[in-house]
């Protein structure tokens, strides 16, 4: 056995846990799960069902965690993990899975596919078996900043750009204010409005608040590629940023995963819980509304629909929060079938977006995208994920079709009542 | 040894050993799982959560919305054989006057037809089953060995019983000796087959339950 796959099998015992084994232990071989994932239901190929992405996982646990497993092991008769069979699989694990988690909603018997593909990942970065394009991206976020390689000036820049437009100034490194607001690399480079509207929202609502320079970055590569140690460095970061200037609350920006790295896995992996809270754009959106602080005027005039992102519908909870909103400028919206915490992803989460080799099976799953919006005939898309949004619009373009993909925020900033 | 002397170590000796080894493997399986741990999540819950993990142990009995469409052989094969297996057990009269042998506890039992029936409707279910698993790519690739063995194991009872009841081809007490052995084998592979998500769904459902739940999400 190679050093780096006793380290990869290694991690996958540390991260067997009791879920895990009672999830590998109910398994029945029932296929539903793939009928949940939009990598089998659009392409008819087996092999991207669910529950067999984790089959060398499941081994592991077998032969490590189970008597009979164990016999076997010690009598030759079980199959051991390899390094061949692990790089055969790194497709399965990484680029036909975005955790979405729509596999773990449906399974009879509860298991949480999602939950095991995170933890499986550590196994296969350890026994390196990662994808390039991750490793890249990863070392970028740890020795840059940022996955896209944005440093400081890049922000600067920015914000000098949304202070000319708007006239108003955006906070730098404010000690006490009461918002930390992040951004991702997306929202930086592709989606400058996402800034715009954060800093008129907060004028409006009279809040307080401040970007960090050591913390912008919300992003995670880390949890996307599995590697704890390099998800913490960067959670960390952002721990350092908004304890040093004493905020209340850090908003984790439109970004799915972002949200998901620093509100559920954070603390976890920091090791200990916030002195703050951590709120999704949206939520913060919400309480203001439900406040009267969001002050709203006019309404959109083309037919509208939302794309839930996985990671607040399933993996966050953030489910009412962007129809609350919506409700505020549009009259003329139609929610896809299958939407709210049964939605089907964009195609590109969890990673995927980022695999440039992924692109072709990508743009092929997003076939369920395409029918599920041609089915509302909506002319706009609204969305609360900086990925999904570039990823939407990625398809869309593919597929010809002429449908504009609009972030929440930024709409409802579109909608402030003026002078207030 | 003739057919009585047979049934004499069907319902004694045979059955006190498959007892044994199905509770003993059931609590090391328990064991295996649960002294795997987890770690303590340090995230804040969300305060008002719609699910929980007894919810969704409930919750997870029916198809998840869209689902019964895209799989419907799957989803009303499994209710049929489910139901039918567990009338045929716990509300065939002669099955509770052996519980109530057991353990001095009794409940009414179903007219006999009607858990005739449910056996048959259980057979067929479980045939459908199985053709399903040999033509559906996806399930014929997630199928093993150890599959076609527990679909065997919980065959037999139901066809060995239909069989001890209506007379059918062998006789009574060697039929009745043949039913209890099969018993005892699926009683004795349960815990080491997936037969066992019998006993384990019910932690996996909960743990699923539990990591959605306190993220305020009803799974």
């Amino acid at each position: 056995m190679s050093v780096n796959l006793a380290k990869g099998i290694d991690a996958f015992k540390e991260v067997i846990d009791a879920p895990i084994a009672s999830f590998f232990s109910s398994c029945v071989h029932c296929g539903l799960c793939a009928e949940a994932c939009l990598f089998y239901t659009e392409t008819g190929d087996p092999q991207y069902t669910p529950i067999h992405k984790l089959e060398p996982l499941r081994r592991v646990w077998k032969q490590e965690y189970t008597l009979l497993g164990k016999l076997g092991k010690m009598l030759g008769l079980s199959k051991p993990v390899t390094d061949a069979e692990l790089e055969e699989w790194k497709p399965l694990v990484y680029n036909s899975c975005t955790m979405c988690s729509r596999c773990a909603m449906v399974c009879p018997v509860g298991n949480d596919m999602t939950y095991m593909i995170r933890k499986m990942r550590e196994g296969m970065a350890a026994s390196g078996h990662a994808p390039a394009d991750l490793i890249a991206a990863s070392t970028r976020s740890v020795e840059i900043g940022s996955p896209m390689g944005i440093r400081l000036p890049a922000v600067k820049a920015q914000m000098k750009h949304v202070q000319a437009d708007t006239g108003i100034e955006i906070p730098l490194d404010v000690a006490g204010a009461e918002y930390l607001v992040l951004m991702s690399s997306m929202e930086i480079i592709n989606f400058p409005e996402y800034l715009a509207a954060v800093a008129k929202i907060m004028k409006q609502a009279g809040k307080s608040w401040t970007l960090c320079s050591d913390a912008f970055e919300a992003t995670n590569s880390g949890i996307q590629i599995g590697v704890s140690d390099i998800a913490k460095i960067l959670v960390q970061r952002i721990v350092d940023g908004a304890e040093k200037l004493k905020v209340k609350t850090v908003i984790s920006p439109e970004c799915g995963h972002a949200y998901t790295a620093l509100r559920w896995e954070g603390p976890n992996l920091v090791g200990r819980p916030y002195t703050f809270d951590v709120l999704h754009i949206l939520e913060v959106l919400d309480g203001f509304r439900s406040a009267g602080l969001l002050k709203t005027t006019g309404f959109e005039d083309a037919l509208l629909t939302f794309h839930d992102p996985c990671q607040l519908v399933r993996r966050g909870g953030v489910l009412e929060q962007p129809r609350n909103l919506l409700k505020m400028v549009a009259k003329n919206f139609v929610d896809t079938a299958d939407h709210g915490q049964m939605n089907w992803c964009c195609g590109g989460g969890g990673g995927v977006s980022a695999i440039e080799e992924a692109e072709p099976l990508r743009l092929q799953a997003f076939r369920k995208k395409k029918s599920q919006l041609e089915e509302t005939g909506a002319k706009t898309l609204v969305t609360a994920c900086a990925n999904c949004r570039i990823v939407l619009e990625e398809g869309l373009e593919h597929y010809h079709m002429n449908i504009p993909v609009v972030g929440l925020t930024e709409m409802i900033a579109d909608h402030l009542t003026e002078g207030e | 040894m003739n057919h009585l002397e047979l049934l004499t170590f069907a319902r004694g000796n045979a059955l006190n050993w498959a007892l044994m080894l199905f509770a003993a493997g059931v609590v090391l399986r328990l064991f295996e799982i649960f002294s795997l741990g987890r770690k303590a999540d340090l995230s804040k819950p969300r305060a008002n959560s719609p699910g929980s993990g007894w919810r969704t142990v409930l919750t997870r009995s029916l198809p998840a919305e869209g689902m019964l469409k895209r799989d419907p052989v799957t989803y009303i094969s499994g209710y049929v054989f489910h139901v039918g297996l567990f009338l045929a057990i716990f509300f065939l009269a002669p099955h509770i006057e052996f519980f109530r042998s057991m353990t001095g506890l009794r409940w009414p039992n179903l007219p006999t037809p009607l858990v005739d029936a449910s056996v048959v409707a259980a057979m067929v279910a479980l045939g459908v089953l199985l053709a399903h698993r040999l033509n559906n790519p996806v399930k014929r690739m997630l199928s093993g060995i150890g599959d076609y063995v527990a679909w065997g194991a919980t065959f037999l009872p139901l066809l060995t019983g239909y069989m001890a009841y209506h007379h059918l081809f062998v006789e009574y007490t060697l039929m009745l000796s043949l039913h209890l052995f099969s018993v005892e084998l699926l009683l004795v592979l349960l815990p080491f087959t997936k037969l066992f998500h019998t006993f384990s769904l019910f932690i996996s459902r909960w743990y699923n339950g539990d990591i959605f739940g306190r993220k305020g999400v009803a799974s």
